[in-house]
């Protein structure tokens, strides 16, 4: 598949992780979400800023209780857990966060 | 009448370049690639081995040596580090390549 | 990341990564890193160990922008992350390579039982306590 973005198209695989990581910005970002159902907001950004930053340090999305770990030393220990999360990305912070972080489907990940 | 010889394969776990440089003979070049680049490494037992060829010219390729995070201090003295415009011109220098896969 | 759920069953087997080959060359040192990755998520006590050419995958400095294969170096410095935290390195192998533990990224992780202290994942062993701890396992997967 692909998305298509200020009459540019984006290559995406068939499930909608993009292809070329370089071509990400947060127009992109907010389309791909759109497709997911999920309306940007700032929690939603600072999940997916954490992802991005992770994986430019790591070169790998980070796991799940890695993840956790950050909401809640970001947002409170009341954020800091999985309901918060899927909350945020109902189909799973790995799954639709990375997709909109422009990251490769994480590892193990089915 | 010479040959530019490349050895892909790490010293340490295969006869690539001891093979090699028993059959290099005087006016030949070597250019190690790939993993071959871990024949650059100073003071190992492969180090001593091209110390000893003294009219063979050695040469590694930079961006595997990069990519291994073997910088110039890591490596043996007498090297030429060459990058990929570098390998062509050495295939062109010499009348014919060998490769020591 | 992964959403598999944690393991139910609750065994908990000493697996060990047998890492023997340099990293860019061959797959097998990305093959082996994945694999720990994707084993993690089952919970189990993992150590990995570096020997032969496989000390070469520790190498810090490592930048493949040039020959156009993915970096995948620093993912080692994640495993902690994984709680993977045994990385149990042969000094006879880096002292045949000309290498040294200065030659080697500096990997760590936060113990959880002792206040998230940081502390070094890489854990330099001679060829006889090496074997100790192949001995010590009930799984060794080779790369």
């Amino acid at each position: 598949m692909a998305y298509e973005l200020n009459g540019a198209t984006i290559e995406a695989d068939e499930e909608g992780y993009i292809t070329d990581l370089s071509v990400w910005n947060q127009d992109l970002a907010k389309l791909i979400a759109e497709d997911e159902n999920i309306d940007m907001n700032d929690e939603h950004w600072e999940v997916v800023n954490f992802l991005r930053d992770y994986y430019e340090e790591y070169q790998i999305a980070p796991a799940v209780r890695v993840l956790i770990k950050a909401v809640k030393k970001s947002m409170g220990k009341d954020k800091g857990n999985n309901k918060y999360l899927y909350t945020l990305f109902p189909y799973g912070p790995a799954k639709q966060a990375c997709k909109i972080a422009g990251l490769p489907k994480p590892t193990g990940c089915v | 009448m010479s040959i530019l010889h490349t050895v892909n394969k790490s010293p340490f776990e295969k006869q690539t370049l001891n093979s090699c440089i028993a059959h290099a003979l005087d006016g030949d070049a070597i250019l190690m690639v790939e993993d071959g680049v871990y024949g650059a490494i100073d003071g190992t037992a492969a180090a001593t081995q091209l110390a000893a060829n003294k009219n063979i010219s050695i040469y590694a390729l930079g961006p595997d040596l990069n990519a291994r995070g073997l910088g110039e201090a890591k490596l043996v003295s007498g090297l030429t580090i060459v990058d990929y415009n570098g390998f062509v011109d050495l295939a062109v220098e010499h009348d014919k390549t060998q490769s020591w896969l | 990341m992964s959403d598999i759920p944690e393991e139910a069953s609750g065994i908990v087997k000493k697996f060990l990564y047998v890492n023997r080959k340099a990293p860019h060359g061959t797959i097998y040192a990305l093959e082996s890193l994945e694999v720990v990755l994707i084993g993690a998520a089952f919970e189990q006590d993992v150590s990995l160990a570096f020997l032969d050419d496989g000390v070469f995958q520790l190498v810090k400095g490592q930048d493949t922008a040039d020959i156009g294969v993915k970096n995948f170096s620093p993912t080692y410095r994640a495993l902690g992350d994984f709680e993977v935290t045994k990385l149990y390195v042969e000094k006879e192998s880096l002292a045949e390579r000309g290498l040294s533990k200065d030659d080697l990224m500096e990997i760590m992780y936060e113990d959880e039982d002792d206040d998230w202290e940081e502390k070094p994942s890489i854990k330099l062993v001679n060829r006889t306590e090496l074997a100790a701890v192949m001995a010590g396992q009930d799984v060794i997967l080779s790369f």
